[in-house]
């Protein structure tokens, strides 16, 4: 599949800020960060605007961007309107529990209320954008029960990254959060190396020769393609990476997106000076950004969709 | 409907209004449907009533929307002021451009009128540009049948009276078998796709003879992947196999060929190998009731097709059929022999010929259909041997396709099924005289019309165009003993004649709708050189002035120096005319009009219209009044209407007469031209059935072709399967008659002009595969492009922007090339870069790619870095328009030795993998053409 | 609406003769054509002169090599909307814009409500759905809705435009859920077959297998024994004592 800088962008971005948002709610309501109003300002501000940001990018990224409010309708059935309707909803407790950080006082009650309706928005939300890529039957690498669940646990990973960056910029305890960075680091890593294994493991049933029905008569080869340049379904759907720029491509993810941060989780467990905890915060960010980055253009760049068959036959 | 789901529109008109036309995207001629939407072309589709199409549309015919509005169109009248092949013109008046045009043409006739070269890219309008010609008085006028396929014209036309070409169909509906030479699109497109689809269903054999395996060859019972140029070597061989099996039809050979007429044995005599003549000319046969020699056209003999007679001096004579079975049951014909060259397995060959028989004499076909033959015999039914076969380019451009034309139609008549029920059927004016009785017409004093048309169809060494000494009189050197019966004439070699100026240079060069700078020229850079050669002395171009017409900024464009800009097929008055390319079925004549759907949006005009008021403006005869006023002041409308060839005989055949009830012959008819758009922009005319079948000799046909016109007398028509004619120029090459050949063309004529069919290797290929150039190379018609006309069409070219080079998947393996590598071209003259695709279906010693698909940069309103400039290409470079020097100097064209016809497909290549640094981009590159200004295009919604 | 209807009335759909298809393209165009100022108005073309040139068509032609060597064959191969019973190009998408009528099932796009999310296009398997690049949504067949109840048109005339420009034949059109109707007979005749029915979505459309060949390979073609030449002498001394008696008669 096409790896669209747009949403690669808007994926990680909004990923890593329901992750931020889980992991401040779930802060706030166990007490483990002060209700500061610059803290809860800066974090929910940081969480929101990259929530923002993706979804304003997908928007645009639409082709009618103005009708983008009829996307709500179908929940019933599309999980992008589901991923639509929660990510609206998760504005009401995160707004909620913002304005009560950032200007009011907030009883424990409030507080545990806003943070928990913000968490299981938020929750809901990265599960259904998950399963957009996972509910499509014509995408094998994304067809696996796996990638709702590395959905979420990316942007928890990513999320504590930042959530960590914001601790250690404002001086709070923080190991915590360096111990949730590590779990989810490491949890995410299990499930995306099982997500590898599995994709490369997978038997791929759709060949060209059932794809056309052709299959009796032998090998099915392409010989005149439908059209000499590349049409829409071929720019959207035909990207494909070399086996060993995407095997070199997941090490490096793997490297930045995971050791790297789980190593700044361990260094952050220690005592050490302010300053050392912050550049520690801050290079895991950039290292987790730019692996998220790769990981995600891999989970997009490494998706065949079936529709190559009648391109360029073969298995899928 | 569900009361969740949106309201549709499902009863909407198509359009404002609809009109019927007939369609241009190639040369089929389709009756189409334009429906027109606020003024503009919305749709085109077919019409459902026309004989040719009856409905359906090609891929090519329903994307004419993009072709009518396409950005490359011109929009004035234009003057070169650059350099030739700079691109840089100004639009001028059409005032100017034609009086420009008349004072270049004026001069040019008042000195010495073949000095003006008039050639026409396409055959449609023949009847006209033929007649400007011959009334201007120039010979050296043709069409573009020399580089396309007059060698199918030829030998129809010499050997039964009709042709592939298109001037005949099978039968389908009633075919049994049905054989496929060389075709991969022809513009008898849509007719042999729809009529493929029905064989399907009835389940008929389909047999596709051809190289490649594409298109037509995909859905084919069996495909023959014969090696290029072949093609009569496998013929020849089924005719060897047929009559070594004793399955031929002896007696239809007696009652319609000169089989058994007899041949004079006699070497050295100066009638030798013609056929025996009583004193009243008519040929001899031997009566086998009387035992005693007599008029070989009689009716009521019983004629020996063997053995050997003598005649009243003492001299031998056979019959014709004789020597023919004799050639073909050599062991050279054997199917085992001629396996190994065409790659047609053995046993394949005696298959198909016991196929073909078992098809023509097992499964006649008997129609309940009383006839009456030319004797005046009453048959109660008309049976026939269902066998039909087609054939076009494949055959034809080889320097061998006339000769292998010629033995198709052989074939065809062994077997006994030309113009019966499923056999091979004639379409009007043809079945005609063998051969038609036009001949070329000579030059004349300065200011004089020709006698004749230029174009016509020589039968002895008289009736070639050439000087005392043998030498050529036509610019192309068509009839002359280059080419003697070039039937079509030689476009391919003008420009290259002209600018060497051999045999004489001209002033003029004339051309309409022929991209000869680019894909409809060999060897283009030597081409391009030739148009922009200038004379050492005096600086100025050795083709001095060049006109041009088209509506689309091709290559040749730029090397004009005077540009009339054409309307598109859609803002067009034109005729497609029983005088040049009827739209006839076998049931009987058609003819059909094009009218102008839409207005044109810029300042362009038809260009028959601009030929008829350079014509009135040069005063030629029948151009203008006695009055020195334009005949046709209403254009070409006014002239397809009111225009009489000869009396009472006009463009169209339908509505003629002061009522309009007239067919054929009648006084022009005022609304001849509304009663043909009423009626679908067509005009058919059924034959009773009585006339349908065995036309040549079928005496209600015969009569009713004299009435109307076809024929000058209803004798019935014998076929040539002996070619007297071709022997006449043998006979002249070997230094008897008035007219013989030149001691240098001696040996080439004695050769070729064999009276009775033989295979030869194509002229270009020296024998044997060691040469180092192992492959043919050919091109075939994509079904959605014709020729370069689609590249500027913006949906066609969405499917094909590009071309590549196809390989045999195994013989590309073994040199070590895989899909996709880029590799060179190279023949004899120069070398070509392409990327290689490689596939099963094609014959091993062949490669090949589509046609015309490669453009040079900036032609056709491209950017510069289209894909058909930058990846796209053409085997036209390789091709070269002169064969090697022969003893002398001599350099013959590359083009078969009877006809002229261009040997394109003769072809042969070196393959070998390009440097990596060389991939990605083909080779030779031209400087990009600047292009002129070009028409706006609003995109309707 | 995104949910399905549990039943149609009627299945309309293609079928597609792959022994008779050619590859003209001519129901590529003709789609093309009727469709750029149709029902799914506009068909948008990008730099339709440049350097790379593509556009939003409805129907696309392959062309394919099947097989190895001698027993292989060429197939053209027209790919399109197939009008699945229960296509997940309706329920992903968010807007309700990709439905399925109940009335025909006839799975359309409303060009009034797409938002263009190009999500269909991902959940088709057969690559029937093309985003277009200027109108900014999606473009599919639409079985000609806007042709086949057209009563400004002939009777005859109200079929889609590739069924009706076909040069060959080679499409037909009709009520594939109804099985005495003539595309159903069709289908059960030549032993039609529907694409990828492993992966759920039930498709209508029907291609029909290419027939087998009729040469030497074919089992029922007779052996090639070279029949046996009668009497003495050259091969043409034979024909010629053959021809002689035979016209004796």
């Amino acid at each position: 599949m096409n790896p669209a800088y747009s949403v690669i962008v808007f994926t990680t971005a909004s990923g890593a800020g329901y992750g931020l948002l889980i992991g401040l709610a779930a802060a706030a309501a166990l007490g483990l960060v002060p209700i500061d109003a610059l803290f809860g300002f800066l974090g929910l501000g940081v969480a929101l605007a990259l929530i923002t940001t993706g979804l304003l990018t997908s928007t645009f990224h639409l082709g009618r961007p103005e009708r983008a409010w009829r996307a709500l309708s179908q929940w019933r059935s599309s999980w992008l309107s589901r991923e639509g309707v929660a990510a609206i909803a998760t504005y009401v407790p995160a707004g909620a529990l913002g304005f009560g950080w950032v200007f009011g006082e907030m009883l424990p009650h409030q507080i545990a209320a806003g943070a928990g309706l913000s968490v299981a928005c938020a929750f809901a939300t990265l599960w259904c954008t998950g399963m957009i890529y996972a509910s499509l039957p014509t995408i094998r690498a994304w067809h696996q029960p796996l990638v709702a669940p590395i959905y979420v646990a990316m942007a928890l990973a990513t999320g504590s990254v930042l959530l960590i960056l914001m601790l250690a910029a404002f001086g709070y305890p923080l190991r915590w959060a360096a111990a949730a960075i590590i779990a989810s680091a490491a949890l995410a890593w299990i499930l995306k190396a099982r997500y590898w294994a599995a994709i490369d493991s997978a038997e791929k049933t759709y060949t060209a020769e059932s794809a056309t029905g052709l299959g009796r008569f032998g090998t099915v080869r392409p010989l005149d393609p439908p059209h000499t340049q590349p049409n829409y379904v071929m720019r959207e759907m035909g990207y494909q990476v070399a086996r060993r720029h995407a095997v070199k491509l997941r090490r490096i993810a793997a490297l930045l997106l995971f050791a790297v941060p789980i190593l700044a989780g361990a260094l952050l467990l220690l005592n050490l000076a302010a300053p050392v905890q912050i550049a520690i915060a801050a290079l895991a960010a950039v290292s987790t950004a730019v692996g998220v980055l790769t990981e995600r253009w891999l989970f997009f760049a490494e998706a065949e969709h079936i529709v190559v068959l009648y391109y360029r036959g073969g298995t899928a | 409907m569900a009361k969740d789901e949106p309201d549709i529109a499902l009863s909407e008109r198509s359009a404002d209004e609809i009109k019927t036309t007939t369609c241009y995207m190639c040369a089929c001629r389709c009756g189409i449907r334009v429906h027109l939407k606020n003024g503009r072309v919305r749709y085109i589709d077919g019409n459902r009533d026309h004989p040719v199409n009856k409905g359906v549309l090609c891929g090519k015919g329903s994307a004419g929307l993009m072709t009518h509005y396409s950005p490359s169109r011109l929009r004035a009248p234009l003057k070169r002021v650059g350099p030739r092949g700079s691109g840089e013109f100004e639009e001028i008046s059409w005032d100017e451009a034609l009086e420009t045009a008349t004072s270049w043409l004026k001069d040019v006739r008042a000195r010495d009128p073949k000095k003006l070269a008039f050639f026409t890219g396409r055959d449609q309008s023949q009847a006209l540009t033929g007649w400007f010609a011959q009334q201007y008085g120039t010979i050296n006028f043709a069409a573009h049948g020399g580089f396309c396929s007059v060698n199918m014209a030829a030998a129809g036309l010499y050997t039964f009276g009709g042709s592939f070409w298109e001037f005949g169909e099978p039968d389908w509906d009633h075919t049994r078998y049905f054989m496929l030479f060389g075709v991969a699109e022809d513009h008898a497109s849509n007719p042999i796709k729809t009529a493929l689809g029905k064989l399907k269903q009835r389940g008929v054999k389909f047999v596709a003879v051809n190289p490649i395996r594409t298109g037509y060859g995909a859905i084919a019972d069996e495909w023959i992947g014969i090696r290029p140029g072949t093609d009569g070597l496998f013929v020849g061989a089924l005719i060897h196999e047929l009559m070594r099996t004793q399955r031929v039809d002896l007696d239809y050979l007696a009652r319609y060929t000169n089989a058994h007429w007899l041949v004079v044995d006699s070497p050295d005599a100066a009638d030798d190998g013609l056929f025996a003549r009583n004193a009243e000319g008519k040929p001899l046969a031997f009566d086998k009731t009387t035992g005693a020699l007599t008029d070989a056209t009689r009716t009521d003999i019983a004629p020996a097709m063997t053995g050997t007679f003598t005649l009243a001096d003492g001299r031998q004579v056979r019959p014709s059929f004789a020597l023919i079975a004799e050639r073909f049951l050599t062991d050279e014909y054997a199917p085992d022999t001629v396996a190994v060259a065409t790659a047609v397995p053995a046993d394949t060959i005696r298959r198909i010929a016991r196929e073909l028989a078992h098809a023509a004499f097992e499964e006649t076909v008997t129609l309940d259909i009383p006839w009456t033959d030319h004797t005046g015999r009453r048959h109660e039914k008309t049976v026939g041997r269902p066998v039909s076969m087609h054939a076009m380019r494949g055959i034809s451009a080889h320097s061998n396709g006339f000769h292998t034309c010629r033995m198709i139609h052989l074939l065809q008549i062994v077997l006994g099924s030309i113009d019966c029920p499923g056999g091979f059927r004639y379409k009007a004016p043809f079945p005609k005289p063998i051969p038609p009785p036009n001949k070329p017409a000579r030059a004349t004093e300065p200011g004089a019309p020709l006698k004749g048309g230029p174009l016509g169809f020589p039968q002895g060494p008289e009736d070639l165009l050439v000087e005392p000494n043998g030498a050529p009189q036509r610019i192309d050197k068509a009839y002359s003993w280059d080419a003697p019966i070039a039937a079509h004439g030689l476009m391919h070699m003008v420009i290259t004649n002209a600018a060497t100026s051999d045999p004489y240079p001209v002033d003029v060069l004339f051309m309409y709708m022929a991209n000869m700078s680019w894909n409809s020229s060999m060897n283009i850079p030597a081409i391009l050189k030739h148009l922009t050669a200038t004379d050492a002395e005096t600086g100025e171009y050795k083709i001095p002035k060049i006109i041009y017409s088209d509506a689309y900024s091709s290559e040749m464009v730029a090397y004009a120096d005077l540009i009339l800009p054409d309307t598109t097929y859609l803002e067009r008055w034109d005729c497609i005319s029983l005088l040049d390319r009827p739209i006839s079925g076998p049931g009987g004549p058609a003819d059909a009009i094009r009218q102008p759907v839409v207005a044109p949006d810029r300042n362009v005009r038809a260009f028959q219209s601009v030929l008829l008021d350079l014509g009135a403006r040069l005063g030629l005869p029948g151009f203008v009044t006695e009055t020195g006023t334009p005949r046709y002041p209403g254009g070409y409308a006014d002239y397809i209407v009111n225009h009489e060839r000869s009396p009472g005989v006009g463009s169209l055949a339908g509505f003629r007469g002061q009522d309009g009830k007239s067919y054929g012959r009648g006084a022009p008819n005022p609304n001849q031209l509304e009663s043909y758009i009423a009626g679908g922009c067509f005009h058919e005319y059924h034959l009773a059935p009585e006339q349908l079948y065995y036309k040549h000799a079928n005496k209600a046909y015969l009569e009713w072709a004299k009435d109307v016109g076809f024929m000058g007398a209803a004798t019935p028509i014998t076929f040539q399967l002996y070619l007297e004619s071709l022997q006449k120029f043998r006979l002249a090459a070997r230094g008897h008659g008035a007219v013989t050949a030149p001691a240098s063309h001696r040996e080439r004529v004695d050769k070729f002009f064999d009276p009775i069919p033989f295979w030869y290797p194509p002229l270009d290929n020296a024998p044997g595969d060691d040469t180092g150039f192992p492959f043919s190379a050919i091109t075939q018609r994509p079904m959605h492009m014709y020729h370069s006309w689609g590249s500027h069409n913006g949906w066609l070219r969405q499917i094909t922007a590009e071309n590549c080079l196809y390989m045999n998947r195994e013989r590309a393996e073994a040199l070590g090339i895989s899909d996709d590598d880029w590799v060179w071209i190279k023949s004899a003259i120069g070398r070509v870069k392409g990327r290689v695709r490689l596939m099963e279906g094609v014959n091993p010693d062949t490669v090949w790619t589509w046609n015309a698909i490669g453009r040079r940069a900036g032609a056709a309103g491209l950017t510069p870095d289209a894909p058909e400039a930058v990846r796209g290409f053409l085997l036209n470079h390789l091709i070269t328009e002169l064969l090697p020097e022969r003893e002398g100097g001599y350099r013959f064209s590359n083009s078969d030795p009877v006809t002229g016809q261009a040997a394109w497909y003769d072809l042969r290549v070196h393959i070998e993998k390009v440097a990596p640094a060389e991939a990605g981009e083909t080779a030779p590159q031209f400087e990009p053409i600047k292009s002129p200004a070009l028409a706006e295009v609003e995109i309707a919604r | 609406m995104t949910s399905l209807p549990e039943q149609t009335q009627k299945k309309l759909g293609l079928v597609i003769d792959l022994d008779t298809c050619v590859g003209c393209h001519a129901c590529a165009t003709s789609c093309k054509e009727w469709n750029a100022s149709g029902y799914s108005a506009p068909l948008t073309d990008q730099d339709a002169h440049g350097a790379d040139p593509h556009g939003a068509w409805l129907n696309r032609i392959h062309s394919y090599e099947v097989g190895d060597g001698a027993e292989s064959r060429t197939v053209h191969f027209p790919r399109s909307c197939l009008h699945c019973e229960t296509p997940a190009c309706v329920t992903v998408c968010p807007t309700g814009a990709s439905y399925k009528r109940a009335e025909d099932g006839i799975v359309l796009v409303n060009p009034d409500t797409c938002i263009g999310c190009k999500l269909c296009s991902w959940a088709c398997p057969y690559g029937a759905r093309e985003y277009d690049y200027e109108d900014g949504t999606m473009k599919k067949c639409t079985l000609c809705v806007d042709r086949i109840y057209n009563e400004t048109f002939a009777p005859e005339d109200r079929i889609p435009a590739c069924v009706r420009a076909c040069p060959t034949g080679a499409r037909h059109f009709g009520d594939l859920g109804d099985p005495s109707s003539a595309v159903s007979q069709l289908v059960q005749e030549r032993e039609g077959f529907a694409l990828l029915p492993e992966i759920g979505y039930r498709p209508v459309n029907r291609y029909l297998p290419p027939r087998p060949r009729r040469d030497g390979h074919s089992p029922d073609v007779a052996a090639t024994v070279a029949p046996p030449t009668r009497g003495t002498g050259s091969l043409a001394d034979q024909f010629f004592a053959w021809a002689d008696k035979a016209l004796a008669r």
